[in-house]
């Protein structure tokens, strides 16, 4: 027997995702990172110029390793409302909501996005696989879930022009899509799924095909965004948008529940301030009955949006109630320095009562110089997220650019 | 039977009848409120029910000999009053032996004649150890199981004083049970026997209804367990008329009390009205409202199956999925046109208990075929003649035979018809190697298997413990963490059946214990 026939994922601990070889000509960092299973891109060529793209032209960002799963059924409506916080029997058929899941203490296992493709059937799209708690949320339910992960490749199209390079791609109406809104398109000569997402908080499409049109695909965007500076991106750029929009990653504002094993380290949405997400009149839900109990406790702490002063990100900072640093009242789980805000940013996990505090509070930042660490007290105050939110992310049609 | 009073809300409707559900009923009828029994079966009782398996015989159709019911609720619900009676209390075991050696164990005295005077010694060594093991944890099995993350001073109280119940047993004893209590019962009655039929016959009350074999680890716990039960009452007993008269007298005192029983009822689903059940609705589709609902019926079937998922977290109904509630006990009735001769035993102990589990060896190979959801060949039984003492089970000179059989698997499957046929013959088969000429008197034969005691009581698993005894459902995580306290997730829906604490058996604590939760969560 011959050696050679072996499958490819043996010899290849890591996947590439079908839009791989689109563009490994243009990798000049080789700077991998591992996402579910897959290889992908932590930069390309320079982090700042690729997040430039987002808040000035259009990005490419390959998220086909975005884990899918499909869920069917009659009972598929019922099952996702028990399962996640919002109120899913508002999902119209064609429109994507944004959600979390929550585990019997009301505690955080994960986010993700509910598309609503027909009346029975829903596409849940999460950053790391779950099948095993879907499963057993689908005990008593008539549904069928299944991982699709493989049969779907998937683009994040992101920045002002984004909406542009697809029209000019020949999508038909695609600047009507409002967001959240999910639209179906065949002008390219194959299906392409339209969603007006994304995880940037700017005006950006997601786009979902068959793996088999990859090429085509990416071909056509590079084509019609040539002259609206498209540039495929990776995470490092993402993540300075993600945070300038105030969304939440896992592993730096929470850590999913299933996976703690320290008594209280897992966070409730309430705790991760999206109050908004938590429907507690739709009936029944995961955690629910926890969440009722900790809305009537009070919060003992709560994520808040920082503005630092000076410029020196906030990163890993511990935050405190006064210069002297005696009373430590929490720490930064993300931060930056905003190119666009022109603001120094973080968001900070507080405990109570400084979570509703107006007063000043001080970030404790470490700067190395020359291999010479240096402490700085900086002062710093709670502010609203999202920390930039543009009118063009909502606008619809998007301006012609 | 419709419901007298259309409209009412009734304090509590407790979903099924049998003892469990008849103590609790009981218990809160006494404490005055307004109390209603729904059963789906004809008659009441659940599985300590007696019926008539053939025309003119009838017998206990799940447990044959009554071990812990807690002389207090006896007095308590005053069910002496209220019909019931005994036909022999303390009654003895006899280990069979098909060579025909037996050997009786009563309370502290083994008598035999080939048994060692080392043997001897060491029976009654062992039998006052085990009787003060079992009376430290006497307690626990009465009491509502603590928190396990206790939140409160009282809550912190309750671990310090089972704490100081195993303390204050002095620092050998102590030293030994916790040494002990995770062990398995193969290697403990090694420590202390020789006799291949005495260590057979004990080990077999460790794991009489239980899926394990005596091998492994936690059947110490189990065979305390059940010495602890015999601590509070009157030894092994039979009830006179069968376990139906105990729930007959039990329903009697619910009913004096006020309570409502209705047979024939079989409800479809609890109601949930605003995150609280509020009622039942029953197959007729009537719906009948109360302040609480507490459930009979076993975890599974309460909270998948009467409640439903949609009204529990992911979470908890994981831990209910995941039950171990297996049956492998089996229920074996015979007709018989006369008394039968067991090999090495007096006529005048037939009436007594008779134990074929020749030795440790034996219960775990007829323990090794469930595991693979076979039948075994020669199966370890716990054998009750019940008419003996007691002629009202059986037509003037006919008897019952009556058997606990270990252990059978849990089968669902198309053949299972003939495997029972089959199991049926092997069971004579071995009866008869005790007992010649058995065969002969059979006139009417009956094997019930899990998968049939599970159809005819409802149980899920067909295990009639609802769920099965050892450390992972045990106390204070019995059956499952977040509703170990008769409570469950689902405010206003209790739990009162032998899937709580303290478990199975005809006991009536779980029921009790629920209805005094039911009090105190009002105050």
């Amino acid at each position: 027997m011959q050696t050679s026939e072996r499958p490819p994922v043996y010899r290849q601990p890591l996947l590439t995702t079908p839009f791989f070889e689109c563009y490994e000509p243009l990798i000049e960092t080789r700077a991998f990172r591992q996402w579910s299973g897959y290889n992908t891109l932590t930069v390309f060529s320079s982090v700042e110029h690729e997040y430039f793209a987002i808040r000035n032209t259009a990005s490419l960002f390959d998220m086909s390793p975005m884990i899918k799963y499909q869920i069917s059924g009659p009972d598929a409506e019922a099952y996702l409302n028990r399962l996640v916080t919002r109120d899913v029997r508002k999902l119209k058929t064609n429109r994507v909501t944004y959600t979390m899941w929550c585990d019997d203490n009301g505690h955080v296992i994960d986010d993700g996005t509910i598309f609503r493709l027909g009346k029975t059937k829903f596409r849940l799209c999460t950053a790391e696989r779950q099948l095993d708690w879907f499963l057993y949320s689908a005990i008593g339910f008539d549904v069928q879930i299944e991982e699709i992960t493989q049969n779907i490749a998937a683009l994040a199209l992101q920045g002002p022009t984004s909406c542009a390079v697809l029209k000019k791609m020949g999508l038909v109406g695609v600047e009507k899509l409002k967001p959240f809104e999910i639209g179906i398109f065949k002008e390219p000569g194959f299906e392409i799924m339209v969603s007006r997402t994304g995880f940037t908080g700017d005006l950006g499409y997601e786009l979902w095909i068959a793996p088999q049109h990859a090429r085509a695909l990416w071909d056509a965007l590079m084509a019609a965004g040539e002259a609206r500076g498209i540039r495929p991106i990776g995470f490092g750029a993402l993540e300075m948008a993600r945070i300038e929009a105030g969304l939440l990653l896992p592993d730096s504002e929470f850590v999913n529940a299933e996976f703690t094993l320290r008594v209280n380290r897992a966070h409730t949405p309430f705790e991760l301030g999206m109050d908004w997400l938590v429907d507690m009149e739709k009936g029944h839900f995961n955690g629910r009955r926890a969440l009722l109990q900790q809305r009537k406790e009070g919060l003992k702490q709560c994520l808040v949006g920082l503005e630092v002063d000076g410029k020196k990100p906030a990163i890993d900072a511990l935050i405190y109630d006064s210069k002297d640093g005696r009373n430590r009242v929490g720490a930064t789980t993300s931060a930056m320095w905003s190119p666009t805000c022109k603001r120094n940013l973080a968001m900070a996990m507080l405990v109570a009562p400084h979570f509703s505090s107006k007063k000043e509070l001080w970030a404790e930042i470490y700067i190395k110089r020359e291999l010479v660490w240096q402490r700085r007290m900086v002062p710093c105050r709670i502010v609203e997220r999202p920390f930039y939110s543009p009118e063009r992310r909502k606008l619809t049609p998007p301006n012609d650019r | 039977m419709s419901t007298p009073n259309p409209g009412k809300t009734y304090h509590s409707i407790i979903i099924g009848g049998g003892h469990n559900g008849l103590v609790c009923a009981a218990t809160l009828a006494r404490a005055g409120k307004s109390v209603l029994v729904l059963e789906a079966a004809a008659e009441l009782g659940g599985a300590a029910r007696t019926r008539e398996f053939a025309a003119g015989f009838k017998v206990s159709a799940g447990a044959h000999l009554l071990h812990a019911l807690p002389g207090e609720l006896i007095r308590d619900l005053d069910l002496v009053r209220h019909g019931l009676s005994f036909s022999a209390q303390a009654i003895p075991s006899h280990a069979l032996r098909a060579d025909g050696g037996s050997l009786r164990l009563a309370e502290r005295k083994l008598d035999g004649s080939d048994i060692s005077a080392a043997d001897a010694a060491a029976y009654t060594r062992f039998s006052e150890t085990m009787a003060r093991y079992a009376a430290a944890l006497l307690p626990i099995l009465h009491m509502v199981p603590p928190r396990l993350v206790a939140e409160t001073w009282a809550q912190r109280f309750e671990f310090m004083k089972l704490a100081w119940q195993i303390r204050r047993m002095g620092r050998q004893d102590m030293r030994d049970l916790l040494r002990i209590i995770g062990m398995n019962m193969y290697d403990l009655l090694d420590e202390y026997f020789e006799s291949e039929s005495l260590k057979g016959a004990l080990a077999l009350d460790a794991v009489l209804g239980a899926e394990w074999g005596p091998r492994a680890p936690g059947t110490v716990l189990t065979y305390l367990y059940r010495l602890a039960g015999m601590a509070g009452g009157m030894g092994v007993a039979q009830p006179a008329g069968g376990m139906g008269a105990v729930c007959n007298a039990i329903a009697k005192a619910a009913s004096l009390a006020g309570a409502e029983l209705r047979t024939s009822t079989r409800v479809r689903r609890i109601a949930v009205e605003n995150d609280r059940a509020c009622g039942v609705e029953l197959e007729s589709g009537e719906v009948i409202r109360a302040e609480h609902v507490i459930s009979n019926a076993d975890p599974r079937t309460t909270f998948l199956s009467l409640l439903g998922p949609a009204h529990l977290d992911t979470g908890f109904v994981r831990k209910v999925h995941h039950l171990r509630a297996s049956g492998r006990a089996g229920k074996l009735h015979l007709a018989l046109t006369g008394l039968p001769s067991f090999k090495g035993l007096a006529t005048t102990a037939l009436g007594d208990r008779l134990l074929i589990a020749p030795s440790m060896n034996y219960l775990e190979r007829a323990f090794n075929p469930s595991k693979y959801h076979e039948y075994p060949t020669e199966p370890a039984l716990e054998i009750s003649l019940p008419t003996v003492r007691d002629s009202s089970l059986a037509p003037t000179g006919r008897h019952v035979l009556s058997a606990v059989v270990q252990f059978l698997p849990y089968d669902n499957g198309p053949d299972r018809d003939d495997n029972r046929a089959r199991c049926l013959q092997a069971i004579l088969d071995t009866l008869e190697r005790h007992a010649p000429g058995l065969r002969g008197l059979v006139t009417a034969a009956e094997l019930l298997t899990p998968w049939d005691i599970e159809q005819e009581f409802g149980m899920a698993g067909g295990h009639w413990h609802h769920a099965a005894m050892g450390f992972d459902q045990f106390f204070f995580i019995r059956p499952v963490p977040g509703a170990a306290q008769y409570r469950t997730p689902m405010d206003g829906l209790y739990l009162c059946g032998a899937g709580c604490h303290p478990g199975g058996g005809v006991m009536g604590i779980a029921g009790r214990n629920a209805a005094l939760q039911v009090l105190r969560g009002e105050k």
